[in-house]
């Protein structure tokens, strides 16, 4: 794994890497409309992670990858989600203040099939942007520390 | 014996062979495949519960109207269920690699005998 | 002798198991299904969500959501420091 692979999988893989990051922040964002959300677009974006890591090799991404950056992201992720439970504590704990309300995301929605309304549902995009970056950056951080320690003791 | 229950028959089958991994291999990875079957077949069974004949899925976004819908919360239970196998599964790789770096071997008969 | 025990006994769980998913009730016909017919009905009205499944995930039961996180963070924490560099007085 210290290689890589070929120049062809290498090139490929700069092209697909962006096409992957922008199709798992679109199943993040509108994850209250179509099915998806923070779960499910967390893991797609750790998969091009992954796809980065697999074609240049621990040895090529030596100077930009950073393990404790990524846990603090984590850890700003799920305190992000706290706070947002905590948003509407007047009434109850988890309580959508910002539903219905005319404010940020807070546009009604017609009952019945409709098309889509992307500024609506409260609390509920942003909930799946705290958890979608908790998923992507928990998953990169243990792929990568999974491959530099098991690495490392082999060669020594 | 009701064959219209397929679905059931096929998770109940996976946890079968997920059993028979962890009963009868002796490599840890093999062992940690037949953990993770056994949580597929799980999964799959709990979301085959909240199915109605002739549902569709429950989201209003372009939805074909005056349909039924099938039930949504064993779907939602289902997520973070899966989650948590992914969780279960990095820790018990994490302790297979340790094992091999301590024993040499991942053979689960040979790490009884030696010792550290 | 004991891989025949162990055999043995391994059919009969997985007897049981098979019989056990195919004597269920029949696939396609929920018996009860009171909260579900409640929260199609009303998750657009209260939540103004499109997406019932996750207007479930993250509103009508984001307690359950939230231990989750915490599965997920423990897990992350566990894997980093089981991998950690040691010092050399700890070597």
């Amino acid at each position: 794994m210290n290689g890589g692979m070929s120049v062809i999988v290498r090139t490929v893989s700069r092209f697909v890497y962006g096409l992957i990051l922008v199709f798992g922040f679109y199943v993040i964002m509108h994850g209250h409309l179509t099915p998806g959300g923070g779960f499910q677009g967390g893991a797609v974006v750790a998969s091009a992670f992954a796809l980065l890591l697999v074609a240049f090799g621990a040895a090529g991404l030596k100077g930009r990858l950073n393990a404790h950056l990524l846990q603090s992201l984590e850890e700003v992720g799920a305190l992000a989600f706290l706070a947002l439970g905590f948003l509407g504590i007047g009434t109850a704990f988890f309580y959508n203040l910002l539903a219905n309300s005319g404010s940020l995301f807070g546009a009604s929605v017609p009952i019945g099939p409709n098309s889509g309304i992307l500024d609506s549902a409260g609390t509920l995009p942003l909930m799946n942007w705290a958890v979608g970056l908790k998923v992507m950056t928990g998953i990169a951080s243990i792929v990568i520390v999974m491959l530099i320690g098991a690495r490392k003791e082999e060669t020594e | 014996m009701n064959v219209g229950n397929l679905p059931f028959i096929v998770s109940a089958l996976l946890v079968v062979l997920g059993i028979y991994t962890l009963l009868f291999k002796r490599n840890l990875i093999k062992l940690v495949i037949g953990v993770s079957l056994i949580e597929t077949g799980v999964n799959l069974f709990l979301v085959m519960l909240g199915y109605r004949s002739e549902g569709i899925a429950p989201i209003y976004t372009f939805a074909p109207a005056g349909e039924r819908m099938v039930l949504p919360t064993p779907q939602a239970l289902t997520l973070t269920s899966i989650v948590i196998g992914l969780a279960t599964t990095a820790l018990l790789l994490s302790f297979a690699v340790f094992i091999w770096r301590h024993y040499g071997t991942l053979d689960v008969h040979k790490i009884k005998e030696l010792k550290g | 002798m004991r891989k025949a025990a162990l055999f043995v006994a391994f059919l009969f769980v997985s007897a049981f198991l098979l019989l056990a998913a195919s004597s269920i009730r029949p696939f396609g016909a929920p018996i009860v299904s009171t909260m579900d017919d409640y929260f199609i009905a009303n998750a657009q009205r209260e939540i103004a969500a499109n997406n019932v499944v996750t207007a479930i995930v993250f509103d009508y039961r984001g307690f359950d959501t939230l231990g989750e996180a915490t599965v997920l963070f423990a897990a992350v924490v566990g894997v980093l420091t089981l991998f950690r560099k040691l010092r050399e007085d700890e070597r």
